[in-house]
């Protein structure tokens, strides 16, 4: 597997440079999202705000009003929590498309629970007019700036930085309202978002050669939550359904799918693997996803609960799973 | 006819209209008392907006805005259509709603029988306005947000080198709100100088006196520390008020203190004060009493 450095600020620098009415914010961490080659290149279209992030939200509203792009960057924590009253009364009520780019979502930061975006999806889906996006990839980073443009209204999207790995071919970008099909299959059904698709991708393998077919979905727009892939998915599906989020289990992935599950009258299983209601503490991310059972052996026992068989996938088969697709380059996540 | 005494008769005509509305419902009476005439200046003087493009009675409430609706944002063209060379208007407080419907009467930018509106079930003349009220271009009930919208929208228009001036109407109370103060930081930092705030000071908010629910002074100096061009006038006295906007404030936003009373122009509120924020009747005696002053005040105009 590919891993790539900095892939929102190559990409941002390079949109940027046609879309020229896109307006860069900044609250005070301007490396930390990526952002600091699109303010050396066009100072002229980078404002600073500091740390202020209820005025950063309704000062991008008022760049909305103006016809500009406003790209608000910042960690999550301190979108949906701090300001969150400036992002529903300045920017989601009167429909305006500025663009919220929230960083550090989950377990993806050793900052602890002031920095960990825990319940965000959950947050900002409840919001009307507001869209939702998930990145799990460096494919998925590259697309969201074209898909949250056309968007006519506000969007939040929820990005992974630094090294991240290739999952998707590069010149198959992202769409929105469109999973991503990873297999195909009858006997589980498998929705994956952020992290969590890279993830489960240690093991899918290892459950195809126990014979388990899958239809495995990468989920990336949770809001609107409305794809006839999934719907297929959910309807098709003989031993059930399992969800896989670096999120609370309260109002994600899961949630959307059990929503549908329920609309659609089937009876459907199904097992959501997330964060199970509890903030978390400040910790390497693969030590918080297996303290907070969200990672590859998590799912791989959710899948023998559901075809009830013990499958014999040992840890070592993971781990060396794991090995194979070489982490070693990584350098720990930092601030 | 001097444009002072022209503006004296829109401020009294607001009293009035604010008055009489009261008097069937209770309500914002005397935010119209302290800021008639900050109104009357703005739109009769001070401001250059084009002529209205909203209809003269508005129809009635055709949703929030989404992206499936294109009545959104209607209240902002009472205000006139927007144009790179004319001013904007933004008013915060929203509770303020009805001395701003009473001002468009006056200028002619709404019919009065408009008001017969005012806070009826599914119509745009809410008591609290939002963006389909007319005169409105935000939703402001929260406070301080409006203060960083419209710094948002004075740095877009200098960024597109617009001439058109950004004009803020804000109430003191927004000051304990700390949104009020990351806003001045903010356009002080940028040098935002295509906005003018006027911020009615009448010294009370719902609890009562603003000294006795939370201090703001020293008023002026904390704004003043905070980049912004401050002066402090009489908030009635209209060629005051005019003098103070004249202001030269490079790099900077300029910010009117206009010290008001709440129940100017109203004696019979004095007694209720420093309680005025929301005006209610105990019972049909109280309410005659209103009503006759307004048949005094009424034969007594300008």
């Amino acid at each position: 597997m590919e891993f790539l450095k900095r892939v929102h600020a190559k990409n941002i620098l390079k949109w940027g440079k046609t879309n020229d009415k896109a307006i860069v914010l900044s609250g005070d961490l301007t490396t930390s999202c990526e952002i600091d080659e699109f303010r050396n290149a066009y100072p002229e279209r980078f404002l600073s705000l500091g740390l202020m992030e209820q005025n950063m939200m309704s000062f991008a509203a008022g760049l909305a009003r103006e016809g500009l792009i406003p790209m608000v960057h910042t960690f999550s924590v301190f979108m949906y929590r701090r300001a969150l009253d400036q992002i529903e009364m300045s920017i989601a009520y009167p429909n305006l498309p500025v663009k919220l780019f929230g960083f550090l979502p989950g377990v993806t930061t050793p900052g602890g629970a002031s920095h960990q975006a825990l319940n965000d999806i959950a947050v900002m889906r409840s919001l009307p007019n507001m869209s939702v996006i998930e990145t799990g990839d460096a494919t998925d980073v590259e697309s969201v700036l074209e898909i949250s443009k056309n968007i006519n209204g506000p969007v939040y999207i929820r990005m992974i930085r630094g090294d991240i790995p290739r999952l998707f071919p590069k010149n198959d970008p992202t769409k929105f309202k469109k999973a991503r099909k990873l297999s195909h299959g009858s006997d589980i059904a498998l929705f994956t978002s952020g992290i969590c698709t890279e993830e489960s991708l240690l093991v899918t393998n290892l459950l195809r050669e126990k014979g388990i077919t899958i239809q495995h979905l990468h989920i990336t727009t949770l809001k609107p939550f409305d794809d006839c892939l999934i719907d297929e998915a959910v309807t098709k599906v003989k031993y059930g359904i399992i969800t896989m989020e670096n999120h609370t289990s309260v109002g994600g992935l899961g949630t959307c799918i059990a929503e549908l599950i329920a609309k659609s009258g089937l009876p459907r299983k199904l097992i959501k693997i997330a964060i199970n209601d509890t903030y978390l503490h400040g910790a390497s991310k693969n030590y918080l996803m297996n303290e907070y059972k969200i990672n590859a052996k998590v799912l791989v026992c959710a899948v023998e609960e559901l075809v009830n068989e013990k499958l014999d996938i040992s840890e070592m088969d993971v781990s060396q799973s794991t090995k194979n697709d070489s982490f070693s380059e990584n350098q720990p996540e930092a601030l | 006819m001097s444009w002072e005494l022209e503006c004296k008769k829109i401020s009294e005509g607001i009293r009035l209209r604010v008055l009489e509305h009261t008097i069937n419902h209770g309500g914002y009476l005397s935010q119209a008392c302290s800021s008639a005439e900050i109104f009357s200046i703005l739109y009769y003087k001070l401001m250059r907006l084009g002529p209205s493009v909203g209809r003269l009675v508005p129809d009635s409430f055709q949703g929030t805005p989404s992206k499936n609706n294109t009545s959104k944002h209607i209240g902002m063209l009472y205000n006139g259509a927007k144009n790179p060379n004319l001013d904007r208007f933004f008013l915060s407080p929203s509770h303020y709603a009805l001395t701003l419907y009473a001002t468009l009467i006056e200028t002619k930018r709404l019919n009065k029988k408009s008001l017969n509106q005012f806070n009826i079930d599914g119509s745009v003349l809410e008591m609290i306005g939002s963006e389909h009220s007319p005169g409105h271009e935000t939703n402001g009930g929260s406070f301080g947000q409006t203060i960083s919208q419209a710094a948002g929208v004075a740095w877009a228009r200098r960024w597109k080198k617009e001439k058109g001036l950004v004009w803020l109407f804000l109430s003191d109370g927004e000051f304990q709100e700390g949104q009020t103060w990351e806003a001045l930081m903010s356009m002080a930092f940028h040098k935002i100088s295509n906005i003018k705030i006027v911020v009615d000071v009448n010294g009370q908010q719902v609890d009562g006196r603003t000294s006795d629910v939370m201090n703001l002074e020293p008023f002026l100096k904390k704004i003043s520390s905070f980049g912004a061009c401050v002066k402090q006038v009489d908030g009635h006295n209209l060629r005051a008020l005019n003098s103070a906007f004249e202001t030269f404030h490079k790099d900077k936003p300029l910010v009117v203190l206009a010290k008001t009373l709440p129940y100017k122009g109203m004696d019979i509120l004095e007694e209720r004060y420093p309680f005025l924020h929301y005006i209610r009747f105990k019972d049909e005696h109280e309410r005659n009493d209103f009503k006759n002053y307004l048949k005094q005040m009424k034969s007594k105009k300008l």
